[in-house]
């Protein structure tokens, strides 16, 4: 044992000190056992392996690219790719279902709703909300409204052509004329048929206007397309005017608005830019939202 | 080294360095390492050899055996025993399936684990280091096959310090021959734990087993082999820490493997001894003859006190008792005992143990306490559940009519082996109506779901406020199963949220 009187040895544990000291605090030398020393030793190997096998050094107009040309964008396409393998036999079944069936297979429907969900937040949910509860001018797609139309396929025929998407030729189309921008209708007459339209669904009216004027300005020129109970029509995406929802708001202000500058949203149209398998998901999941006819 | 002891040296500090026989070698100047001492443990018969060798003939024997215990729980169900099937998300033991939400029953375990090891260590020191800790269970089992291939200490060492021949290369090819086959079978019986046993076995014979099983059994074999055969005591003075941590638990009433000096000291030869004896002066019972630190698997020298690598597997009472009983001098010089039992023998007072203290008292309610809840709660859990989340966005959704419709993700899991048919109803909200998406509607009230056996199945369902006005924003609801029987199986509350 180490001779106490040693001024190198810390006399009350025996330990050695590495000789040096701070205010009579002397630091012990406890060294490492050898196979640990090794284990850094092969650390410092392994790291300088991994700036040959890795790419890792970068230069002024490229980057030293490793041994197997390994980098991080190839293992994303290859993960995509895995991904898409994986996937492929619920794409098949999903693929070769009918649309109708779908919802009425759990395990098809649970396809249809994941792969719908995700394709919903990459593509829809700008507009439509995350959750698809819509904002003004953009509709709610969780409520039994539908504009132009609730069913799986006419969901389906919206995804695919879109609304007055001119690139599409089958789009959805119809427009509602600027009745106050073009001179079409006077400001008295805008005033009365916003309060008519507002008392079809039981609204107050507001600012003493004359409903039975109202009545015939709407039957003259919005009958045609929002038909004469003011129920809409579908196939030209004329909204319900007797119900509880309404894409711009029921205020007398916007109402007035709509009727002045007239026009509507747009939508684009899918088709030529998800597949057809993607397409059905995303109905599919439209359509269980909670609304779906 | 100097072998002087009192209170002090017990409590004190003990450096790696210093724990090995021999104390330390002053490190050499600007040495980057403390270069190992192989330890040569000798063989030794006695108590605690024979109780060693018992705990590891059966935990063994349980690892090596377990997964081909069957349990039979029916059609589609594994029938092993312990399983964990991570490929359908289960756990199996016997009689009792775990679900992934359930693993709280495994925390459950950890904590009495956790609580198990205080005890021991309140009770009697470092049992589970000296006996049950697999590191020591495996060094233990391949110092027997170096034993058996080499020699013993002597040999072994004598071996080691001369030249290479062919009998030492044959020996040594042996023994790491048999060192990587128990190796090989420790990685192979971890992995059965994961898949059918048999099945698995078969696949692994004919090479036809899944790649991440050879990993598996790769990794274990290369742990197994350097860990118990290379590696030994420095996993214990270097890497584990629990020594560490048992230290600060310890208390003075805690039983230790102890060197009783009090009887011991002043060491001093047979002869000697009897002589000092006739004369009526101080003679202590050790003889120095180093058989204690011999046997030692870390190396100790217990008679420097308790320290941080003993871990009181208790060889060296067998070692002491065995030469006692040749000098003719009682047994348990070294024994189970406190420092306090020597510090009161030597002022003339009697012995005491105190197994029942405030603390052991504490760990034993905590451990059978929390043994309680977890087996009340395993035996009255339901098999049943049902989770409800509700949308988050949109909260509610106006309808065309005015009325109010809030939207929930449900699932349902059927945990019994058979299938069963669920009625759910929503109460809380009267003239409420209720939809299930993808089931035809019905205006019953009730919804009406088959869900195979031990399978889950997530549906969307949706609340409409039909005739009823919900008062505020915010509205109480409940979620009920029932089963074929109207028995209620499970239960959840969520809210219906209106403007």
């Amino acid at each position: 044992m180490a001779n106490a009187s040693d001024p190198r040895v810390d006399a009350r544990t025996g330990t050695p000190t590495t000789g040096h000291e701070w205010d009579g605090i002397a630091e012990l030398n406890t060294p490492l056992p050898r196979w640990w020393l090794w284990t850094f030793y092969l650390c410092i190997i392994w790291s300088i392996a991994y700036w040959i096998v890795y790419p890792a050094w970068p230069g002024i107009a490229g980057w030293t690219h490793g041994m197997f040309g390994w980098n991080s964008r190839t293992a994303v396409v290859q993960d995509l790719q895995e991904l898409k393998t994986m996937r492929a036999a619920g794409e098949a079944k999903l693929s070769a279902a009918k649309l109708e069936d779908i919802e009425k297979n759990p395990e098809l429907l649970s396809i249809a709703r994941a792969q719908g969900a995700a394709a919903f937040a990459n593509n829809c949910a700008p507009c439509h909300g995350a959750g698809a509860q819509g904002a003004v001018g953009y509709p709610n797609l969780n409520d039994d409204e539908w504009l132009w139309g609730g069913k799986l396929a006419d969901i389906q025929t919206t995804l695919q052509h879109g609304i007055r998407w001119d690139a599409d030729k089958d789009t959805r189309s119809g427009a509602m004329p600027a009745f106050g921008k073009d001179g079409t209708l006077k400001a008295d007459e805008i005033k009365n048929v916003a309060q008519y339209v507002r008392s079809l669904s039981g609204l107050p009216n507001e600012g003493g206007a004359d409903l039975a004027k109202g009545k015939k300005v709407f039957a003259d020129n919005c009958a045609a397309c929002h038909g004469d109970d003011g129920k809409g029509n579908q196939e030209l995406g004329a909204p319900n005017l007797t119900d509880k929802i309404w894409l711009y708001g029921s205020t007398t202000a916007a109402i007035e608005n709509r009727v002045t500058v007239g026009g509507g949203g747009q939508m684009p149209a899918w088709g030529d830019r998800l597949d057809p398998t993607t397409i059905k998901a995303l109905t599919v999941y439209v359509h269980s939202l909670g609304g779906g006819k | 080294m100097d072998l002087r002891i009192d209170e002090k040296q017990a409590g004190e500090r003990v450096s790696p360095a210093t724990l090995v026989s021999g104390g330390a070698a002053p490190a050499e100047d600007g040495a980057l390492y403390e270069a190992r001492k192989q330890i040569y443990p000798q063989s030794v018969t006695g108590t605690f050899r024979r109780i060693k060798w018992i705990i590891l003939a059966v935990t063994l024997g349980i690892y090596y055996l377990l997964p081909f215990v069957r349990w039979d729980r029916g059609p589609g169900a594994p029938n092993q025993a312990v399983l964990v099937d991570l490929e359908h998300n289960r756990f199996y033991f016997f009689f009792i399936e775990i679900w992934p939400q359930e693993v709280y029953y495994i925390t459950g375990l950890m904590i009495l684990a956790a609580l198990g090891l205080f005890l021991m260590n309140a009770l009697a020191g470092r049992v589970w280091c000296g006996y049950l800790c697999p590191q020591t269970v495996w060094t233990d089992l391949f110092l027997a096959i170096e034993r058996l291939a080499e020699g013993d200490r002597r040999e072994r060492m004598r071996k080691d310090a001369g030249p290479w021949n062919v009998q030492r290369v044959a020996e040594k090819i042996v023994k790491h021959s048999l060192w990587l086959a128990i190796a090989w079978w420790t990685g192979g019986a971890w992995v059965l734990y994961f898949n059918d046993a048999p099945t698995l076995v078969r696949q692994l014979a004919t090479f036809h087993a899944p790649a991440i099983a050879y990993i598996w059994i790769g990794i274990l074999t290369g742990t197994t082999y350097i860990l118990a055969g290379f590696m030994r005591e420095q996993v214990c003075l270097y890497m584990c820490p629990w020594p560490r941590i048992q230290a600060a638990l310890t208390d003075e009433n805690a039983l230790n493997v102890t060197y009783r000096y009090d009887r011991g000291e002043p060491r001093m030869s047979v002869k000697k001894a009897k002589a000092a004896r006739t004369l009526g002066g101080p003679a202590g019972d050790c003889v120095d003859c180093g058989q204690c630190v011999a046997v030692c698997p870390t190396g100790v020298d217990i008679r420097g006190g308790l320290n941080m690598g003993c871990i009181q597997c208790g060889l060296c009472i067998d070692a002491c008792d065995n030469v006692m009983r040749k000098i003719g001098r009682p047994e348990r010089l070294i024994a189970y005992d406190t420092d306090v039992n020597i510090q009161r023998r030597l002022a003339g007072l009697e012995n005491v143990f105190k197994p029942v203290r405030v603390r052991t008292v504490l760990y034993t309610v905590l451990i059978v306490g929390i043994f309680a809840l977890m087996a009340g709660k395993m035996f009255t859990r339901a098999d049943a559940s049902l989770a409800v989340i509700h949308d988050r966005n949109p909260l509610f959704v106006t309808l065309s009519t005015g009325e109010i419709r809030n939207g929930y993700t449900v699932r349902f899991a059927n945990m019994a082996p058979k299938s069963r048919h669920f009625v759910l109803k929503v109460e809380g909200l009267p003239g409420s109506r209720f939809e299930v998406i993808g089931e035809d509607k019905n205006t019953s009230g009730r919804e009406d779901l088959d869900i195979g056996p031990d399978q889950t199945r997530e549906t969307r369902l949706l609340v409409f406020s039909g005739t009823a006005k919900p008062q505020g924003n915010s509205t109480p609801l409940r979620f009920v199963v029932t089963d074929e029987t109207g028995k209620t199986v499970a239960t959840a509350k969520d809210f219906f949220r209106a403007p």
